[in-house]
């Protein structure tokens, strides 16, 4: 039972070789790890091992021969017990090592499987909430706080760690009373170490448990960014669903006010690029707390965006013994059917204003606040798009590859014949966020804009 | 380990008497675990062995980091866990896998991409958990692992359980930023974790001396008040003495440890690494002075714990594993095309 001795690809993309050397000599014993011969690829000169044990019984390819094809048998070893000579003479029928197989090489171009088409995920309703329900006058942050409290409640596994989040009550005051709640162990301050802490968490949420990992702002997320991405995002499906990260990153994202350029970036399109995450941006204090429980009890990671400005704003937010909302389905903020104004987040007080505005001028506009930017609910649009044939996409974040080109393509491939205007896009200007009060106002987008674009796409 | 008495163990100048651990004399191993540990390591070396020979013929795509040389490290620290206790390592991940008793064939057919793959076929070398067996990765980011293993050392704590996580990563990633963002935190929050740093001398192809500024890893912790051992890594009986000192040092809740690991890996650092910035004669001595599979063997014989013949019976039972998961990961069926689009999210 000789064994063949093939040509070996030594990397990713080797396909032929030279075979320059042979360190040993027919008739020479080898054990495995022992160095048979030397070879030549494109990149450098690489070594043999052998990996089983016997007689070299024959060389096939003489030491020099250039252009050996990977795979090809290049000598024939003699395993213990058998006949050298007769082993040289030929491989014999129960041959162990295994051959190459098709799978090795490109399949041909006219047998590649087909691409599977994506499945299509449908998000649930919003909650009815029943007549009669009491509305509060609540302010984002204290939303969002109500939202974590309400789930540490919950679920023992939740908590919840960050810079400042325990003694100081938060920076941005949005984990107030907690630490006094839930105590030390389960509100945990945390060093000024922003990819450390976002890897402890997500190992943390590895083991099972669910963390809330705060970040001061999107903007020293960028540390972390590797582990948000590499690790939280793609373990599940590297594990071959085994394994993911049930975590929520949240903080407040985007421009706030005079800040200047490393503290004013939204993130909204960056995260929105990466398969298994998940993305949240309310804008009203109701969404901000029934999509940030629903974030918690999702098992995947989410990114969460809040904005500073936002924080102090009060919305009514119907009073609930457990109010969740669905992530990945847009809202109708205000139907109308002349024009789609679409936006997330601190856009929505644009469009609002905008909104305002145009119906003075005889234009009613439709607002569709996405509220999750992924997975993205474009049914939601195109439906109001196929209404009014014409939309608007307000953004505070940069203008290349934003989520508003996204939602344009989108529209344009699966709506096109609806349209009646070309898509168009507001986004900040395309520059880092400038420090003096004027130049920052020109920066991010702004309602006469709007106005601007809606009368555009409305030949107004 | 004559050729490496610059690499034996050093003593500690900074260290509090009677505070710190220093390193612990090898354990003497009765014939049952000098037995079990030659099957362990053998096993991983055979298996990576063969996973070299087929990454050749193109069964097995992409990197392939074999850990020929290391098994001691693994085998030895594996000896002290209990159920529960946590691994996590880099992408040089094969032999913490078998060692931890995830199945050959599932490690094996994930190497060739093949359904019956632990991860399905959709991770690869470098990628594989197992859930049930408390093994977290098989991470390609170098250092990423640290803090990840951090956090499961997080996890025991709030949990209260007993368990202790082990955080598996090289000379290379020692000089990552987030290994020490994690220190410091595992320190201040006293986390059940034992960094293990495996010191196989080279990250890729660039020297620890060339590399690193403090080349005695296991003062690394010094800084965050984290003590640190030197453990020759390539006898077995020596890591589990440190394994032994070092779970028990977590689980009695004086927190994080490091255990630096004077190993070698024998091959490149990946399958296309012809490792030219090393002579052969250095490689040769590692194997034939300090290999870890035949120090166990030598002890053996010279004990007449075994004979040829026996060890023979355990060579064929190892080679029956590894030939029966390389005819799986043949054979077994690529994923289905389906597959594409499953595991994203839940």
């Amino acid at each position: 039972m000789s064994i063949e001795i093939l040509m070996p690809a030594l990397s990713p993309t080797m396909e032929e070789g030279n075979l320059s050397k042979w360190l040993k000599n027919e008739g020479d014993t080898i054990k495995s790890g022992d160095v048979i011969a030397e070879i030549e690829t494109d990149k450098a000169t690489m070594e043999v091992e052998a990996v089983d044990e016997g007689v070299l019984a024959k060389i096939l390819i003489a030491a020099g021969t250039e252009g050996v094809k990977v795979n090809t048998p290049i000598a024939i070893l003699a395993v213990e017990g058998e006949d050298v000579d007769q082993a040289a003479k030929g491989v014999g029928e129960a041959d162990e090592t295994p051959k190459a197989i098709a799978v090795a090489a490109e399949p041909a171009p006219d047998k590649q499987a087909a691409v599977p088409a994506a499945p299509k995920t449908e998000a649930a309703a919003d909650p009815d909430i029943p007549a009669g329900t009491e509305m509060v006058s609540t302010t984002v942050r204290e939303a969002l706080r109500d939202a974590m409290a309400e789930e540490m409640r919950r679920d023992q596994d939740v908590f919840v760690m960050g810079e400042e989040v325990a003694e100081y009550q938060g920076a941005y005051k949005i984990t107030q009373g907690l630490l006094q709640e839930f105590g030390t162990e389960r509100v945990i301050d945390t060093p000024i170490t922003e990819h450390g802490f976002a890897g402890v968490g997500v190992g943390a949420a590895m083991a099972g448990l669910k963390p809330i990992v705060e970040f001061m702002t999107f903007n020293f997320a960028m540390q972390a960014i590797d582990q948000i991405i590499n690790s939280a995002a793609k373990t599940l499906y590297m594990s071959g669903g085994q394994m993911g990260a049930p975590i929520v990153f949240r903080g407040p994202n985007g421009a706030a006010a005079r800040v200047a350029a490393q503290h004013s970036q939204c993130y909204a399109a960056w995260y929105s690029h990466i398969p298994g995450l998940k993305v949240v941006m309310p804008y009203s204090a109701a969404d901000a707390k029934g999509l940030l429980k629903a974030a918690i009890r999702d098992p995947n990671p989410v990114i969460f965006l809040e904005n500073e400005i936002l924080y102090g704003h009060s919305f009514d937010v119907p009073k609930m013994d457990d109010f969740v909302l669905p992530i990945g389905k847009a809202r109708i903020h205000k139907p109308g059917k002349d024009v789609t104004l679409v936006s997330f987040g601190i856009g929505m007080t644009y469009c609002t204003k905008a909104e305002a505005e145009l119906r003075g001028m005889g234009i009613d506009a439709e607002v569709i606040d996405l509220r999750t930017i992924r997975p993205l609910d474009l049914d939601t649009i195109i439906a109001s798009v196929k209404k009014t044939n014409r939309l608007v996409v307000v953004e505070e974040g940069y203008p290349q590859s934003s989520v508003g080109d996204f939602i344009a393509n989108q529209v344009s491939q699966r709506a096109f014949d609806h349209l009646d205007a070309p898509v168009l896009t507001i986004a900040g200007k395309d520059v880092p966020m400038p420090y003096a009060a004027n130049l920052e106002k020109l920066a991010l987008p702004n309602v006469a804009e709007i106005i601007e674009a809606t009368k555009a796409v409305t030949y107004r | 380990m004559a050729s490496a008495a610059k690499r034996a163990p050093a003593k500690k100048a900074d260290a509090k008497p009677g505070t710190n651990p220093t390193t612990p004399k090898p354990v003497e191993f009765n014939k049952q675990q000098e037995l079990d540990a030659y099957r362990a390591m053998l096993l991983i070396r055979r298996f990576e062995e063969k996973a070299g020979q087929l990454y050749g013929m193109g069964f097995i795509g992409g990197f392939c980091h074999l850990y020929i040389g290391q098994e001691a490290v693994v085998t030895g620290l594996k000896m002290s866990l209990i159920e529960g206790d946590q691994m996590i390592t880099g992408y040089r991940d094969h032999g913490h896998m078998l060692a931890m008793d995830m199945s050959a064939r599932g490690v094996m057919a994930e190497l060739t991409g093949r359904k019956g793959g632990l991860s399905k076929g959709k991770g690869g070398s470098m990628h594989m958990f197992s859930k049930e067996k408390h093994f977290y990765g098989g991470h390609g980011i170098v250092g990423a692992q640290v803090s990840l293993g951090t956090g499961l050392a997080f996890a025991n704590k709030y949990r209260k359980n007993n368990n202790v996580a082990l955080a598996f990563f090289g000379d290379g990633a020692a000089n990552q930023g987030q290994v020490y963002e994690s220190f410091n935190m595992a320190a201040l929050w006293k986390l059940p974790v034992i960094y293990v740093i495996e010191n196989n001398r080279y990250a890729m192809g660039t020297a620890v001396s060339r590399s690193s500024a403090e080349t005695d890893f296991s003062h690394r912790g010094i800084s965050f008040k984290i003590p640190g051992i030197q453990v020759d890594g390539m006898d077995v009986r020596a890591v589990k003495a440190a394994a032994d000192l070092a779970t028990e040092w977590c689980r009695s809740g004086k927190g994080p440890i490091i255990l630096e690991m004077l190993t070698y890996r024998y091959r490149g650092h990946s399958m296309s690494d012809p490792a030219k910035y090393r002579t052969k004669e250095e490689v040769q001595k590692m194997r034939s002075e300090h290999d870890p599979i035949e120090q166990v063997k030598a002890r053996l014989f010279e004990k007449k714990w075994a004979s040829e013949e026996e060890l023979k019976e355990i060579d064929k039972e190892v080679r029956d594993i590894v030939a029966d998961a390389v005819d799986f990961a043949q054979t077994d069926p690529e994923p289905d095309a389906s597959e594409l689009w499953t595991d994203i999210t839940l």
